[in-house]
C-alpha cells in the first residue's frame, strides 16, 4: 500500500507552494525559458505550410476520435490480434494491478535487474518504486530519464524529462554517482559516460520495460518513438519485454499511424521523424536469433474510464503526448514540471490528472492556468484543453451531493460556501439592471473606500479602483446635453 | 505567430449605418474613458452608436471560473438588449470571444439558444470592425512617436483578430509600432487566475511589462481592458510614472486630434 | 469480474456516437511530395546527412568495392554479416581479403554470444528493405539472417539501400508494400545514427545505439552520382 501513497509525494494541494519555490530559482527559470524558445521555435519550422498543419492536425483529431469511439473492441480486436502473434496481454485497472503483473512477470523468472525504455504509464503505476522494494532493480535508460533517476527526481517534462538541468548539474551528478567519473562539461562526453554504462545494463539486464506509442488493433504491432536507441535495446537485448501503456493507446489501423507519427515527432521537438520507429509485433519466432522470447502488454486504466464515461471530457483522452501544450504554456514555462506534483505537468497533466488522482487531490490545476489558449492552438490532436479546464472548474466547483450523471472522483473539491456566496452575489447585481445600476453609482461614490489589499490582485498591482463614473453615466449625461 | 492561418472577411461585410456598444464591466467601472473615446470614433465615422444602459456583463468571470449557471443568468439580462440587426460592436476580445463563442454554449438546450447563436453572429471586436468594416485610415496628427501593441490573448485566439490592432497603427503615418519580446504571450490577466494564481499571475505580468518597457515604445496600446489593467497595475505598483498603456480606442482618438 | 472485463464494461457504458472516418489516403496524396526520381533521392540524402548519415553512392557493379573502402577508412577491427545471403556473399568477397579485418556472421542465437556482440563487434553490414524520401529514411525488415540487433548494437552500422526501393513518403511505403496484411516480429524505420538532446538540448550522436551510418545507396544504371550531387 505505501507504493499507492507515493504517488502523492509531491501532492499538488502543494502546488501553490511548489510554484512559489519553482518562480523564485532563477536557474530554472532561465533554463526553461531557453529550453521552451528552443522547442516553440522548432515546432514552427517543422510547419511550414499552414494549410498543410491545418488539414493534418484536424486528420490526426478525426483518427483519435475514430479510435476512441471504437475503443471498447479495438481494444478487444488488439488483445486477439497480439495474442495470435504471441504476445501476452494484461490488464489492470489500478496502478497497483499493473505493478502487480509487471513484478510476477519478472520474479517468474527470478529477474532482478529491469533496464527501462521510457514510459510515461510507468512513472504514473510509480513501478520502478515497486520493484526495488522487491528486490528488482529498475534501470532508466532514457538519457534525461537516467539522469533524473540517478538524481533521485522525477521527470519534468514528459519529452524531455531532465530539460531543468544544466550540464554542470549533470557533470557534478556523474561524477558523485558514477564510479571513476571525472567531472566534464562537455556534452559528448557526458552522453559516452552513460552510454558506456547504461550498454553494459542492456547486456545483464533480465527484462526490458517500454512504454508505447501506438498500439495497432489491426496488426498487433506495438509502435515505440525514439532518438536514442534505448527503446531498442530494451525491446530486442532482454529476453522478456514488457510493455505497459494505458488503454486509449490504442489505433484502429497501422495507416493511423502515418500522420499520428508525423504529427508527434513535429509538435514535439520540430523534427521531421525521429531517428527510429520501431514497430513490434511478435516475440522471437522459431529460427530468429535475437529478439526477447516473451514479450507482454499491459494496458492500465487509471482513471482513463473516467474521463471517457463523458463525451467532452473523452477528448482529454486523444492526446498523443508530444508535449507541445507544455512547450507552449506561460504557467508551465515559469514553473516547471516539479510544480504540478503529477506525472504529466502542464495543460495536459491539468486535465487529465484529476482522472487519475482524483479532483480532491489536484483541486489547484484547473485553475493553474489564464485560459490563454495557447495549449489548444498547438494541440496536434486540437484537444479543446481551455474548454476542458472550464469543465473541471466546474466539477470542483459543483456542491459534492449534487448528483450528475457522470460525477467525476473529488466533485466539489475546490467548493466553499465562501466563493459560491460571493458568485450569488455578483450574480444578483450584474444579472438585474437595476441592481447592476445602484452597484455602479454605489462603487464610483464609493471609490474613497477601496481597499488596499484585494485578494491576490494586490499582490502585484494596486488597488483596482472604481472611475468616478462609470461608462453608463458617461453616456447617459453627454445623451442628456445632446437633447 | 502565424499570419497565414488567419483569415480576416476584409469585404462581405456591409457598412452599417447604426451599431450597439456594448461596455463590458471592467471599462464601465475602471475605464469608462476608454468606452467613451471608442463611442466617440465610431461616432466620427458617422455611425449612430446606441448604448443599451440595461448592459452589464458578457458572463465571464463566472463562467471561466466554474460558475456556468451564474453566468447564464448575467448573460441572459444582455440577450434582449440588442433587437435589431445591427453589429454588437465590443471593445475587449475576451469579451467578445465570450459572447461569439460560449455564448451559444452557454444557452445550447436553453430557450434561448437560437438568440444567442443569433447575436453572437453579429459580435464584433472594436479593431476588427474598424478595420475591415469600415476601414478606417486615421489621420494622424500627432508627434512622431513609438508603440508597442499586447493583444489579448482572446482576440489572438478566439477572435483571431491580433493582427487589426497591429494594422490600424500601422496606418497611422507617425506612429512606429514596435514589436515587443515574446509578445503573442499571456500577459497573465486570465480572470480569476490573477486572483487565484498571484505568484504565478505576477511572474507573468512581471516579464510582460519588462518585455513592453524594454521594446522602445514610448508606451503601448491594447485593446483589452482586463490586459490593460493588470499590466498597468503592474507598472504602477512597481512605481513605474513614465512608461504606461492605453486603450488603442483612446490612442486612436488621440492621434486623430479628436480627443477632447 | 476481471480487470479486463470491468475496463471493458465501463467503457461500453459510455455513450458514444458515430465516428467521422477519415480519409488518410487523400491527405497524403494532396499534401505529399511530387518528385521526380532525382529529386526525390537528392531530398531522401539531403534529409539523411542533416542527421549525420554518410550517404556512398555507387552502383550494382562497384558497391562492394565502395564498401570495403568505407570499411578500411574507418576504425573498423570486426564486422558482422550474413553471408548466406546473395548480397552478404559478396561482401564477403570484397572484405575478406583486409588482414586488419575480422568477419563474424551471426550463426548461434544471440543469448550465446551477447558479450561479445556488445564489446567486440565494431560494425554490421545489412540490406535495407526500402527507402523514404520525405523524412531521409532507411526501412529495415529484420529476419533471421539478419538478426535486429545487427543494425544495433555495434557501433558502426553499414546499411546497403538499393535506391530503386526510396518511396516519396510513409504513406506510400506502407500502402504500395501492404504492410497491414502482414507484419514481421520487428520493422523499423530508421533515420540517422542514433543520438539524444537530453543534456542542456545539445545534440550528440552514438547515445545507445549507433554512433555511424553509413548508407551505401545502390543507384540503377541510368542514373550517375553526378546527377545527385551539386556541381559545386
Amino acid at each position: 500500500m505505501s507504493e499507492q501513497q507515493t504517488i502523492t509525494l509531491y501532492p499538488s494541494r502543494q502546488f501553490k507552494d511548489n510554484a512559489r519555490a519553482a518562480l523564485q530559482d532563477g536557474e530554472l527559470r532561465t533554463s526553461l525559458r531557453t529550453a521552451m524558445d528552443y522547442l516553440m521555435a522548432k515546432r514552427l519550422s517543422a510547419f511550414p505550410d499552414g494549410d498543410e498543419l491545418a488539414t493534418l492536425r484536424t486528420l490526426g483529431e478525426t483518427i483519435r476520435q475514430r479510435c476512441l469511439a471504437k475503443l471498447p473492441e479495438l481494444l478487444e480486436k488488439l488483445e486477439a490480434q497480439l495474442t495470435v502473434n504471441g504476445v501476452q496481454v494484461h490488464w489492470a485497472e489500478t496502478t497497483e494491478q499493473a505493478n502487480e503483473i509487471i513484478h510476477d512477470l519478472i520474479a517468474r523468472r527470478g529477474g532482478t535487474l529491469a533496464v527501462k525504455g521510457k514510459s510515461m504509464v510507468s512513472e504514473e503505476t510509480e513501478l520502478n518504486h515497486y520493484l526495488e522494494a522487491r528486490g528488482v532493480t529498475a534501470v532508466e535508460s532514457d538519457m534525461g530519464e537516467y539522469i533524473v533517476q540517478l538524481a533521485g527526481e522525477k521527470p519534468t517534462h514528459i519529452i524531455m524529462p531532465a530539460i531543468h538541468k544544466t550540464k554542470a548539474h549533470i557533470a557534478q551528478l556523474f561524477h558523485d554517482k558514477l564510479p571513476d567519473t571525472p567531472y566534464t562539461e562537455d556534452v559528448d562526453s557526458l552522453i559516452r559516460i552513460g552510454r558506456n554504462a547504461l550498454r553494459d545494463l542492456y547486456l545483464k539486464a533480465d527484462v526490458g520495460l517500454s512504454g508505447v506509442n501506438f498500439a495497432v488493433a489491426e496488426t498487433g504491432t506495438l509502435c515505440l518513438v525514439e532518438n536514442e536507441g534505448n527503446g531498442r535495446m530494451c525491446t530486442t537485448v532482454p529476453d522478456m519485454h514488457i510493455a505497459i501503456t494505458g488503454i486509449e493507446k490504442v489505433v484502429e489501423k497501422l495507416t493511423d499511424v502515418v500522420p499520428l507519427y508525423s504529427l508527434l515527432t513535429r509538435s514535439a521537438i520540430g523534427q521531421p521523424i525521429t531517428t527510429y520507429f520501431n514497430m513490434i509485433s511478435s516475440p522471437r519466432k522459431t529460427g530468429e536469433k535475437d529478439g526477447p522470447r516473451e514479450v507482454h502488454l499491459v494496458l492500465l486504466d487509471n482513471g482513463r474510464s473516467q474521463a471517457y464515461a463523458d463525451e467532452q471530457l473523452r477528448k482529454t483522452l486523444q492526446c498523443i503526448r508530444c508535449g507541445a501544450c507544455m512547450n507552449h504554456c506561460p504557467v508551465y514555462t515559469r514553473i516547471g514540471g516539479h510544480a504540478y506534483g503529477t506525472t504529466y505537468p502542464g495543460p495536459i497533466g491539468e486535465i487529465i490528472s484529476p482522472h487519475m488522482l482524483g479532483l480532491e487531490n489536484t483541486k489547484d490545476l484547473p485553475t493553474a492556468s489564464s485560459l490563454c489558449g495557447a495549449c489548444g492552438e498547438v494541440c496536434p490532436v486540437k484537444i479543446p484543453i481551455p474548454e476542458m479546464l472550464m469543465r473541471l472548474r466546474e466539477e470542483e466547483q459543483r456542491p459534492a451531493g449534487e448528483v450528475v450523471a457522470h460525477p467525476l472522483r473529488g466533485q466539489g473539491a475546490a467548493h466553499t460556501g465562501k466563493e459560491a456566496l460571493a458568485w450569488r452575489t455578483w450574480r444578483g447585481l450584474f444579472g438585474q439592471p437595476g441592481a447592476y445600476k445602484l452597484f455602479g453609482w454605489a462603487a464610483t461614490r464609493l471609490r474613497g473606500l477601496t481597499p488596499p489589499g484585494q485578494l491576490g490582485w494586490t499582490q502585484n498591482h494596486v488597488p483596482l479602483k472604481p472611475a468616478a463614473k462609470t461608462l453608463h453615466q458617461l453616456v447617459r449625461e453627454r445623451d442628456a446635453a445632446r437633447r | 505567430m502565424q499570419p497565414n492561418h488567419v483569415a480576416i472577411p476584409a469585404s462581405g461585410r456591409a457598412r452599417p449605418t447604426d451599431v450597439y456598444f456594448f461596455g463590458t464591466c471592467l471599462l464601465d467601472l475602471f475605464l469608462p474613458e476608454a468606452g467613451m473615446d471608442a463611442i466617440t470614433l465610431l461616432e466620427n465615422l458617422d455611425l449612430c452608436v446606441h448604448f443599451p444602459q440595461a448592459q452589464s456583463c458578457c458572463g465571464q468571470p463566472a463562467y471561466t471560473s466554474g460558475h456556468p449557471n451564474e453566468a447564464r443568468v448575467v448573460a441572459r439580462a444582455q440577450l434582449a438588449l440588442f433587437p435589431n440587426d445591427w453589429p454588437i460592436v465590443v471593445p475587449s476580445g475576451s469579451c467578445g470571444g465570450m459572447m461569439k463563442h460560449h455564448w451559444p454554449r452557454l444557452f445550447a438546450g436553453e430557450p434561448e439558444q437560437a438568440l444567442a447563436e443569433a447575436l453572437a453572429a453579429r459580435v464584433v471586436e472594436l479593431s476588427d470592425f474598424l478595420l475591415n468594416v469600415l476601414d478606417f485610415h486615421p489621420q494622424d496628427r500627432g508627434l512622431p512617436t513609438r508603440v508597442a501593441v499586447h493583444t489579448s490573448c482572446g482576440a489572438r485566439r478566439e477572435m483571431n483578430v491580433h493582427v487589426t490592432s497591429w494594422a490600424l497603427v500601422d496606418r497611422l503615418a507617425n506612429v512606429e509600432r514596435v514589436v515587443h519580446d515574446h509578445e503573442s504571450e499571456c500577459c497573465g490577466f486570465g480572470g480569476t487566475f490573477s486572483v487565484k494564481h498571484p505568484d504565478i499571475a505576477g511572474a507573468m505580468v512581471a516579464d510582460k511589462a519588462a518585455s513592453l518597457q524594454h521594446s522602445g515604445a514610448l508606451e503601448f496600446v491594447t485593446a483589452d481592458a482586463g490586459c490593460l489593467l493588470n499590466i498597468n497595475g503592474k507598472l504602477a505598483k512597481d512605481g513605474e510614472r513614465v512608461f504606461a498603456g492605453k486603450h488603442l480606442a483612446t490612442f486612436l482618438l488621440e492621434r486623430t486630434g479628436d480627443k477632447a | 469480474m476481471s480487470a479486463r472485463d470491468n475496463i471493458l464494461a465501463k467503457l461500453r457504458a459510455a455513450p458514444r456516437s458515430a465516428p467521422v472516418e477519415p480519409d488518410i489516403a487523400a491527405h497524403f496524396e494532396h499534401f505529399g511530395p511530387r518528385w521526380n526520381e532525382v529529386e526525390a533521392l537528392r531530398h531522401w540524402a539531403a534529409m539523411m546527412r542533416s542527421v549525420k548519415t554518410d550517404i556512398v553512392w555507387c552502383h550494382a557493379a562497384d558497391w562492394p568495392q565502395r564498401l570495403a573502402e568505407q570499411v578500411k577508412a574507418r576504425p573498423v577491427r570486426s564486422l558482422l554479416l550474413a553471408p548466406q545471403t546473395a548480397h552478404g556473399a559478396l561482401a564477403h568477397a570484397a572484405l575478406e581479403h583486409n588482414p586488419l579485418l575480422t568477419l563474424k556472421s551471426f550463426d548461434r542465437v544471440v543469448d550465446e554470444w551477447k558479450d561479445e556482440l556488445f564489446n567486440d563487434t565494431d560494425a554490421a553490414f545489412t540490406a535495407v528493405r526500402c527507402g523514404i524520401a520525405a523524412t531521409g529514411t532507411l526501412v529495415l525488415w529484420p529476419d533471421a539472417d539478419e538478426p535486429r540487433t545487427m543494425s544495433l548494437v555495434p557501433p558502426t552500422h553499414f546499411a546497403l539501400f538499393d535506391t530503386r526501393t526510396l518511396h516519396a513518403d510513409f504513406h506510400t511505403a506502407m500502402t504500395r508494400e501492404a504492410w497491414p496484411n502482414g507484419m514481421p516480429t520487428n520493422a523499423l524505420l530508421v533515420s540517422g545514427p542514433s543520438k539524444t538532446a537530453d543534456i542542456q538540448l545539445t545534440l550528440a550522436y552514438g547515445a545507445h545505439g549507433p554512433r555511424d551510418l553509413v548508407v551505401l545507396a545502390v543507384l540503377p544504371h541510368h542514373l550517375t552520382v553526378a546527377q545527385l550531387e551539386d556541381a559545386a
